[in-house]
């Protein structure tokens, strides 16, 4: 794990939270973004946020704990998102889900111990013609199997929409905003 | 130069359309991006001086997968696209802002007296007509009004906002413009699910694109990106979260359109609804009143997802019966299998047998057979499909994605979903039967939202109560 400069990080957060400060759903907002730079959120950045925005550190923590973007926990350095809603499953979405998490000796929202790959459900990606389908790293993957989902794993084979979470350098989602821009 | 239309949307681009897009720009062919025309099963579908072609996977051997003349394709050509029209045809961001100048310029309860003239109600699920929305927050008195968009499209089967918002972002934005016209608001905010990151970034482009047109100089419009909760798409939900807060849902009344967003009057609306508003403006809402049956008037985005082969988005008036929907425009069921069971209407909507696919969908008929249009989502399931699991899974996604702020829902649900894990153990089950049925008449009669009084739908037709 790269050594954090707390100094530069609390920089960092306060001035992420600092610009969202005047918008529509800022603590979201703010959130958000800060698991987008760091890969998850973690207490001191709770603290931060609380000040920046004047509220208790127990309603950022109530907000953190809301939404299920908001993750506490870094993910693995891949991530990969299984649909778990009614229309992949009439088209064997449970399988696919099973067969994924046995293929990968991890379940439904764990990582692996090496931190190499995490599991994690989704409730809808809207492409609900073409399931089951899944992500990888943010990138959508229709028809999914477990097969092409483990060899989406390899490198060179990404294709589709990338998420916002497709811009995190997995080096600074463990925390190190020196590697920051 | 032959110029060729490649969509740029989520399913085509997963599916390849980029690389597409990139080896006819090599072969020398002028490319456009497009929105998808929602025609899913023969996505990445491309147009070649305008033939088009679907699904393409190898760009040297098309004549495979010939569709003809787009304007042709029956999958298209029997559609009645008010709100798609130009969704798949244009270039999201080649926009003539010329219209909607004019129509920015009518009396606002000239607009609000289409609406009402064209019956229109909310397509996000409630159906409630729209033109009484229109009315109470042009009517109620304040500093400050909000038109806020709910795309926080959640219901499993459904992605008609995801494709307008992709594919003709403008639609969506001369919506919202002519609604803050009409309730005398400054600004718009759109409420979209982080599940949709292409369309965030197309819709805040084409948003942009307004701003340089000058559009947005007395109408301000944001982008809300959501964090992950289903229930934000609950209307007083969606307006606590815009507020940075936890989704948790407010006790009606007031109604948003009276004290929404930070008390102000707020309209609240889905994509849709406000995506058909330029057509009703343009046409006249008695032109839009004409098509439909009965109080279901105008078009309906149905979107055939699940167990089926031509998987697509269908305009078409309100109506048509779920059968024809599914053996006519769907093919019937993917896996070959006969239908075991519909789901209509996302996660809270029934589960439909075969003998009721013949109910014409609109809001009256399937209200008949404790069923909904909601957002207009059909799930296809084969015979395979394991009622009982799917009542399970109906409580234990209300389990996960309730706020937690009433008792019927928050312990409702996971009671629910304890006890039918006890029916699937169990020999006989009207032990559990009985404790479902009272759960259900709880949670429907008590719940402070839709999330907890709408569970049981799903619940009581999968497990055959009544």
């Amino acid at each position: 794990m790269a050594v954090v400069d707390p100094g530069l990080e609390e920089t960092r957060v306060r001035d992420i939270a600092t610009s969202r400060v005047d918008h529509i759903g800022g603590t979201i907002a703010a959130l958000s973004d800060i698991v987008r730079s760091f890969g998850h959120i973690e207490q001191r950045h709770m603290e931060i946020v609380a000040d920046v925005f004047n509220l208790t550190v127990a309603e950022i923590r109530g907000i953190v704990s809301f939404y299920s973007d908001l993750r506490t926990e870094p993910t693995g350095k891949r991530h990969i998102r299984i649909c778990q809603a009614e229309a992949c499953q009439s088209v064997g979405g449970r399988e696919l889900t099973a067969a994924t998490a046995s293929r990968l000796g991890i379940g439904l929202g764990e990582t692996a111990a090496d931190g190499s790959v995490s599991l994690e459900a989704v409730y809808c990606l809207g492409l609900c013609t073409s399931g089951p389908s899944a992500t990888v790293d943010g990138r959508a993957v229709p028809f999914a199997t477990a097969e092409a989902l483990i060899e989406s794993l390899q490198p060179g084979s990404a294709r589709g929409v990338p998420s916002q979470e497709e811009s995190l350098q997995p080096g600074s989602a463990r925390g190190n905003p020196s590697h920051e821009k | 130069m032959s110029v060729a239309s490649v969509p740029r949307e989520t399913l085509a681009v997963a599916l390849g359309a980029d690389e597409l897009a990139a080896g006819l720009a090599q072969a020398g062919h002028e490319v456009v991006r497009t929105g998808s025309y929602g025609l899913c099963w023969a996505e990445p579908m491309i147009e070649i001086d305008g033939i088009a072609y679907g699904p393409v996977t190898d760009l040297a051997d098309l004549e495979s997968v010939r569709l003809g003349p787009v304007e042709a394709i029956p999958e298209l050509a029997r559609q009645e696209r008010r709100v798609f029209d130009r969704c798949g045809r244009v270039d999201p961001f080649d926009y003539d802002p010329a219209w909607l100048r004019s129509q920015l310029d009518c009396d606002p309860l000239e607009i609000i007296d289409e609406i009402e003239a064209s019956g229109l109600r909310g397509r996000g699920g409630a159906g409630f007509p729209a033109h009484i929305k229109w009315r109470t927050v042009h009517d109620t008195p304040a500093d400050e009004k909000y038109v806020v968009v709910n795309a926080d499209e959640g219901d499993s089967g459904t992605f008609a906002d995801r494709l307008i918002m992709e594919g003709d972002p403008f639609r969506l934005i001369e919506g919202m413009l002519l609604a803050g016209r009409a309730v005398g608001a400054g600004k718009g905010i759109v409420y979209l699910r982080s599940e949709y990151p292409l369309a965030a970034e197309i819709f805040a482009r084409a948003m942009e694109a307004a701003r340089g047109m000058g559009l947005l100089e007395t109408f301000d419009i944001e982008l809300f990106v959501g964090a992950g909760a289903y229930i934000c798409g609950e209307e007083t939900s969606l307006l606590e979260s815009l507020e940075g807060k936890r989704g948790e849902i407010r006790a009606k009344p007031p109604v948003p359109a009276v004290a929404g967003l930070f008390g102000k009057p707020t309209l609240v609306h889905n994509v849709i609804t406000l995506c058909a508003v330029s057509d009703i403006l343009d046409r006249g809402g008695r032109d839009y009143a004409a098509l439909g049956v009965g109080a279901s008037t105008g078009t309906m985005t149905f979107q055939l997802a699940g167990n089926v082969k031509k998987g697509a988005l269908i305009e078409l008036p309100f109506g048509i019966s779920l059968r024809a929907l599914i053996e006519d425009w769907g093919g019937g069921t993917r896996s070959g299998r006969p239908v075991g069971a519909v789901q209509v209407g996302g996660p809270l909507g029934a589960y439909l047998k075969e003998e009721q696919l013949d109910t014409p969908m609109t809001y009256e008929a399937l209200a008949t057979i404790g069923a909904g249009v909601g957002h207009g989502g059909i799930v296809v399931f084969d015979d395979t499909v394991d009622l009982v699991r799917q009542a399970h899974y109906a409580f234990a996604f209300c389990a996960h994605e309730s706020c937690g702020k009433c008792t019927p829902c928050r312990i409702g649900a996971v009671r629910g979903r304890e006890t039918v894990e006890s029916l699937m153990a169990s020999a006989q089950g009207d032990d559990e039967l009985a404790i479902i049925r009272d759960l259900c008449d709880v949670m429907e009669q008590a719940s402070l939202c839709q999330m907890g009084g709408m569970t049981p739908i799903p619940v009581r037709s999968a497990l055959g109560l009544k």
